[in-house]
């Protein structure tokens, strides 16, 4: 947020306030270098000791060996198979999360906005849930879950499509609020089209950046949870990092490193996702 | 009434379009009655106007007759055909609203073609009727623009082509031009009413503004509480309004004291007409006087004292005040407004035409 504004020019001239203005400079950049050292300082740790070869030389065998999936799978099965998991995990989660969400989101908005306060408190219930508590909760039911459809951990996009609710209902509810979904849905209305069309064709594609948000947001929160996986006895990619964590640290870390940098760049391109659209908008209005 | 619709029915029925009868609507919303008890009829071609205040009801009966808000009963007939029961998407009735309702994501071509589209209609005849309509409203070199690409004005001319690009059997429009400043407003709602014409579309117009509604319409109902307090042609609804609040919410009204004398009421020394003169009561009455039927002439021995003139453009508007603490309001040429500084002493002539009580 800080480096935004850090090439602002002063506003007033003189010397008293160009100096101030000189000072606020060098605070936002000081206040910017510590949190750069803060968060990349870790990753730095963790990169170099992923690359430390035996007798401390640079090595970059560990990263090799990650990327080979082959090789990769029969060194570690277990870490393969938790990222298998993890990646089946995102694919079948987004899709659960867009079908529910979504056209309930809309729904509601068009035909029941009454029910509008109760679908978000709903939705944003699972945030004031600890994982631990959920767990207790979910084991019973994952009881018939594995009953009826077997024990994949694939079975853990239905908790994983609860626990990311808070997130994509939050992302696609400011997509609706930034446009006026009645009259477009109206409108769409009087010109012939049914209630699927305006979903389809109408509201859609007015809240694409929306939608791509809580995609971009859901497979974050998949790639990063370890709780339910690990209580529920499923395995995914973290599952798999805490195991390896205690033969293979190396790997371990080197997945980790992995798995933060792949969702940092999510979210990154999240944000300019939205970035621009807005300055598409400030263009030409 | 029902001359009024039969004469322009008759002048209209040439123009093409189908009839429209609300009949008896009512719709309640919690605690406010909306429409009580509406009946409505749109001869074929005819542009009628709904006017009132806000909570009046117009809004509502708009959208019921486009299928957008349900009625608790009463019907909703078109040529003939009751649709009361029919959703929004059967009814073969265009739309523009208030709010700019063009979709973001398509270019005004493309919102024109929407409608097109969904009645599948071939890709090139498409184009054709989606640019023969853009250039219909005036907009044919904006084609390919983004709404947010477009002004305000702009915005609703390709909602209005859009609207009659599926040539509909009814065309409605629910307040197209509050949202637009003064001198488009006017522009564009001529050029509604041009269109209106050379389609020969029946057309409910709903607008809170009198100017605009006396503008446009072939009739002009005015609405109260749910309900029509007088439909007629613009000038009848002016110049003969069936009810105090006509009176009122029509135009500018001064409101002053009189006195019913055999079927005139007296006001400020004149003998005005009553409107109504069998419905009048008798003794004291408030007479409401258009500033237009009000002549101010300066005069060292008149009654009256001009309080304040405020120029308006080609007409001002002076403000007498006259003894007993009554205030007329009187509309003059600008050219005199010269003559009327504050203080000048004046005296004031009404002109003897058929005036409403309140």
């Amino acid at each position: 947020m800080a480096g935004l504004t850090l090439g602002q020019a002063p506003t007033r001239r003189g010397r008293p306030s160009a100096r101030r203005a000189r000072r606020q400079r060098l605070f936002r950049w000081v206040v910017v270098a510590v949190l750069a050292v803060f968060f990349l300082l870790p990753l730095f740790a963790m990169l170099e000791f992923t690359t430390r070869g035996a007798g401390g030389k640079l090595s970059f065998d560990t990263w090799k060996l990650l990327f080979n999936w082959g090789q990769l799978s029969q060194t570690y099965p277990d870490l393969s198979a938790g990222i298998t998991a993890s990646a089946g995990l995102v694919v079948l989660t987004v899709a659960l999360m867009l079908v529910l969400l979504v056209p309930t989101v809309i729904w509601v908005r068009l035909r029941l906005p009454g029910l509008r306060r109760v679908v978000e408190f709903i939705c944003l219930l699972p945030l004031t849930i600890p994982a631990i508590v959920l767990v207790v909760g979910l084991a019973p039911v994952y009881a018939w879950v594995t009953y009826f459809l077997g024990g994949s951990s694939l079975t853990l996009t239905f908790a994983y499509t609860i626990l990311v609710l808070p997130y994509a209902y939050r992302a696609v509810d400011a997509g609706l609020s930034a446009i006026d979904v009645r009259t477009l849905a109206e409108a769409a209305r009087s010109l012939g089209a049914g209630w699927g069309t305006v979903m389809w064709r109408v509201v859609l594609p007015n809240i694409r950046s929306a939608v791509l948000s809580a995609a971009f947001l859901t497979v974050a929160l998949v790639l990063g949870e370890f709780t339910l996986a690990s209580l529920l006895n499923r395995s995914n990619v973290q599952v798999a990092i805490n195991l390896l964590g205690k033969s293979s640290a190396t790997m371990s870390v080197a997945v980790s490193l992995a798995a933060l940098v792949l969702a940092f760049v999510l979210l990154l391109l999240l944000s300019l996702v939205g970035r621009g659209r807005r300055r598409a908008q400030e263009e030409t209005s | 009434m029902t001359e009024s619709v039969q004469v322009t029915g008759a002048a209209a029925a040439d123009r093409g379009g189908v009839a429209v009868r609300l009949e008896g609507l009512r719709r309640r919303f919690g605690a406010v009655q909306a429409l009580d008890g509406l009946d409505l009829d749109l001869a074929p071609g005819e542009l009628v106007a709904l006017l009132g205040p806000s909570g009046c009801g117009k809004t509502t009966a708009l959208r019921v007759l486009a299928g957008l808000e349900d009625t608790d009963e009463g019907r909703v007939l078109v040529g003939g055909r009751d649709i009361t029961t029919l959703p929004a998407n059967r009814r073969d009735m265009g739309m523009v609203f208030q709010a700019y309702s063009l979709f973001p994501h398509l270019t005004a071509q493309e919102n024109v073609e929407f409608g097109l589209r969904l009645r599948r209609r071939q890709a090139g005849d498409r184009r054709r009727r989606a640019a023969e309509m853009l250039e219909l409203v005036g907009i044919g070199k904006h084609a390919g623009r983004y709404p947010h690409q477009l002004s305000g004005g702009q915005q609703q001319r390709v909602a209005l082509a859009r609207a009659l690009a599926i040539e509909p059997q009814v065309l409605l429009l629910d307040e197209p031009l509050s949202a637009l400043d003064a001198k488009v407003r006017v522009q564009l709602r001529d050029e509604i009413r041009r269109i209106q014409v050379e389609v020969g579309i029946t057309t409910l117009f709903v607008t809170h503004d009198q100017e605009e509604a006396l503008a446009v319409a072939d009739r002009v109902g005015v609405m109260r509480d749910g309900r029509l307090e007088q439909l007629g042609p613009p000038s009848e609804v002016y110049l003969r309004p069936a009810t105090p609040f006509v009176a009122d919410f029509v135009g500018l009204s001064n409101r002053l004291p009189g006195r019913v004398v055999n079927g005139a009421v007296e006001v400020l020394g004149a003998r005005l007409p009553l409107i109504d003169p069998l419905a009048a009561p008798t003794g004291e009455v408030t007479a409401l006087v258009r500033p237009e039927a009000v002549d101010v002439v300066v005069d060292p021995d008149g009654p009256g004292r001009i309080l304040a003139a405020s120029f308006l453009g080609s007409m001002s508007r002076a403000t007498v005040a006259m003894p007993g603490d009554v205030l007329v309001v009187a509309q003059v040429a600008s050219a005199r407004l010269g003559e009327l500084t504050p203080g000048t002493a004046v005296r004031v002539a009404l002109h003897e035409v058929p005036t409403p009580l309140a």
